[in-house]
């Protein structure tokens, strides 16, 4: 299958280990995977902010980016529920809703593609750790992808996956929301990584870069050595 | 930024920075959620009984004039007294009246949000009546001269200490830790009051079109004393409580108590369809009905958001908000606290003064997906924040949002500005934390990652090369 990447502009920017993780994987699998390098970011930023219309510019050249493509993969679950959830909402009643909703349906967030596209949960990866899951709000809500990145992690050779009781709730990152109100998103993060302290684990990890990004900056400032890894990470070592 | 925003974010600083509330909070959820989840466990089919609920909400407010009319004709027909209130203040007036016209001595109070909602305890006293919140909660809370924390809970903020000595203080009670002394102290008092009052007050959960009824829950009898035990009985109810059926009850009965308590079913059901009729040996004397709009057809208006409309007040929303656990209940400066009010409070008070409501929250989606009548919570948070820019943009967020758009529009301009972004990163680090770092929001209490060093373009780039 012809693979076309999605790689959001902070992952671009301030993650791009995760977008090298997931090539990794999908080639070791035997898929060839493409990345049209005129892509930037999904629109979310201005579509949570209630800029619908600067939203609809920036998703019009995605979707016109993507036009051709087989399956895109992308590598963030919020981003994912931008593109799958949101972009049908924002053109509805708009010329393009067709295209619109034909990339939201060929659009996959990557652990879900793995498993229900691929069908595969075992990529063969090796991690000896101890590590904790953090669902992000739009991979597990939006786009209803609990077992997905569990399963695969659950075939990790070495890895021991421990839940930790909050696992679901919010780490408090929300896009802008972190910034507008940083107390209240600084004290759902510390509910968060209390939670992640919990199980012991060594790692945690998501399937989304900016609640990483979120944890990583409290657990840092709280002096704890959890480490933070995104799915695609793991799943690239062997 | 508005008065009521800057309120609200010294009240959310406050508040976050106390950690025994939080914890406080978070502790008393904590049984709820085993206990929910039990019972919602036992449905049948919970899914299932959401999309009922939901199915059977949209047609009582798609519906709402017919089903209105019926059940205002219903219980006009045996007698009660029905009045429809545009807004607040004509319906605080009219209970003002009805207390006045009968020359009442004593009001009697059960627990009732749309009260809070029109403030009527405040008008009541105003005009030189007393009035007892017979609800357990709710009595604190009065004698704490504060709004209720929570829809449900309204206490639930406060230690049994915290109690004992406000009790002390107000009443004169021996201190003590014993919940059930407490509940004693209060119970003494409120007996007496049932006894004096000649006026009980009520909300109502759910209003039968089908039979001309208001059904009230609760838990510990006070509604049914309040309501029954004064000459007159007024109840105040949102226009929105209506169900079309008496038998849609056995579903919304249980799934209110489900949600909202953790409980099957609530310990007191009671149905009352009018004052005390011919032959009747109890009841009230004259039993009004007060119909408020308040602004709630405003809402029915929009046809996005009219499922706000369905909301059965469980408090589910706020019980699962990692906002409203952090930040607490008084710190949103509303009647409805948590998701709900976030929503509808920008509908009936204001979208300018109250639109920041919308913007604090993540968006996590927990308050819709636990929402027993599948209300759109998230997804309404971010239609009011489209309606609050289209209302008034502000020129600030106005000027990054369109310089945003017009970077990502252009791959090789935003390929640019990274690179000037890796730049600069170096005198960002110089300034971090200080008043001078334009990052600080997130820097005061998160530690910033670096930029990559190269980007996934550039990488990717690199490997085509190779």
């Amino acid at each position: 299958m012809k693979i076309t990447l999605f790689i959001p502009c902070f992952v671009d920017q301030f993650y791009p280990q995760v977008g090298m993780g997931i090539v990794q994987v999908l080639e070791r699998l035997g898929h060839s995977v493409d990345y049209p390098e005129a892509q930037t970011c999904c629109g979310q930023p201005a579509f949570n902010a209630g800029y619908w219309d600067e939203a609809r510019a920036v998703a019009e050249r995605q979707m016109t980016i993507f036009r051709d493509a087989e399956a895109v993969v992308i590598a963030s679950g919020s981003c994912g529920a931008m593109v799958q959830v949101y972009y049908p909402e924002l053109f509805r009643h708009h010329p393009r809703e067709k295209e619109a909703r034909t990339l939201a349906a060929k659009t996959f967030e990557f652990s879900d593609f793995l498993v229900s596209q691929l069908r595969v949960v075992d990529v063969g990866a090796r991690f000896p750790a101890r590590a904790t899951f953090h669902d992000g709000c739009h991979a597990l809500r939006e786009l209803g992808l609990k077992k997905p990145p569990r399963q695969l992690l659950q075939h990790v050779r070495g890895l021991e996956l421990v839940e930790m009781p909050e696992a679901e709730t919010c780490c408090g990152f929300g896009g802008t929301f972190a910034v507008k109100f940083p107390m209240i998103s600084t004290a759902m993060g510390e509910v968060k990584c209390s939670s992640i302290a919990d199980t012991g684990a060594e790692y945690v990890i998501s399937n989304d870069s900016s609640c990483l990004m979120q944890i990583r900056g409290i657990l840092d400032r709280q002096g704890r050595s959890t480490k933070t890894l995104h799915l695609a990470e793991v799943l690239a070592q062997t | 930024m508005n008065a009521g925003a800057k309120e609200f974010n010294e009240a959310a600083r406050r508040n976050t920075a106390d950690l025994r509330q939080r914890d406080r909070i978070q502790k008393a959820l904590a049984g709820y959620y085993l206990k929910r989840e039990d019972y919602q466990n036992r449905f049948p089919d919970w899914a299932g009984a959401r999309d009922l609920a939901a199915e059977i909400k949209r047609e009582a407010i798609n519906h709402l004039d017919r089903y209105l009319d019926e059940f205002a004709s219903r219980l006009e027909a045996r007698g009660t007294k029905v009045f429809w209130a545009p807004d607040g203040q004509a319906a605080r007036d009219y209970i003002v009246g009805v207390a006045r016209q009968h020359k009442v001595r004593s009001i009697i109070k059960s627990k009732s949000m749309t009260a809070e909602e029109i403030h009527l305890n405040d008008a009541l006293e105003q005009a030189g009546f007393e009035v007892v919140e017979s609800d357990l909660g709710e009595f604190i809370v009065q004698l704490r001269r504060e709004p209720p924390y929570h829809i449900v809970f309204p206490a639930m903020h406060l230690t049994r200490q915290q109690i004992s000595d406000l009790f002390h203080d107000r009443l004169g009670s021996e201190p003590t830790n014993n919940p059930e002394d407490l509940t004693m102290i209060a119970r003494r008092i409120m007996r007496r009051k049932y006894c004096e009052a000649d006026l009980g007050i009520s909300g109502a959960n759910f209003a039968i079109a089908e039979t001309g009824m208001i059904s009230i829950t609760e838990n510990e009898g006070n509604a049914r004393l309040t309501t029954s035990l004064p000459k007159i009985h007024v109840a105040l109810v949102g226009i929105e409580k209506v169900l079309p059926k008496l038998s849609d009850l056995a579903l919304f009965l249980p799934m209110l108590a489900t949600a909202g308590a953790g409980q099957p079913i609530t310990c007191y059901n009671t149905l009352y369809g009018g004052p005390r009729q011919p032959g009747e040996s109890d009841g009230p004397e004259e039993f009004h009905v007060v119909l408020l709009d308040n602004r709630r057809t405003e809402l029915l208006a929009d046809a996005e958001q009219r499922d706000a409309l369905h909301c059965i007040r469980c408090g589910a929303c706020l019980n699962v908000c990692p906002v409203f656990k952090n930040i607490g209940g008084h710190s949103y400066g509303t009647t409805y606290q948590g998701p709900i009010g976030s929503v509808i409070t920008p509908h009936l008070r204001g979208l300018q003064d109250w639109k920041h409501l919308s913007q604090a929250s993540s968006l996590c989606g927990a308050c819709s997906q636990t929402c027993p009548v599948k209300i759109d919570l998230h997804h309404h948070l971010l239609h009011n924040r489209r309606y609050a820019v289209r209302l008034r943009p502000a020129p600030v967020e106005n000027c990054l949002q369109a310089g945003l758009a017009f970077v990502m529009c252009r791959p090789r301009l935003y390929a640019l500005a990274a690179r000037l972004a890796r730049i600069a990163q170096p005198l960002s680090r110089l300034v971090e934390g200080t008043v001078l770092d334009p990052l600080r929001a997130w820097t005061k209490t998160r530690s910033l990652p670096p930029m990559a060093v190269k980007s996934f373009h550039q990488l990717w780039q690199e490997r085509k090369k190779s």
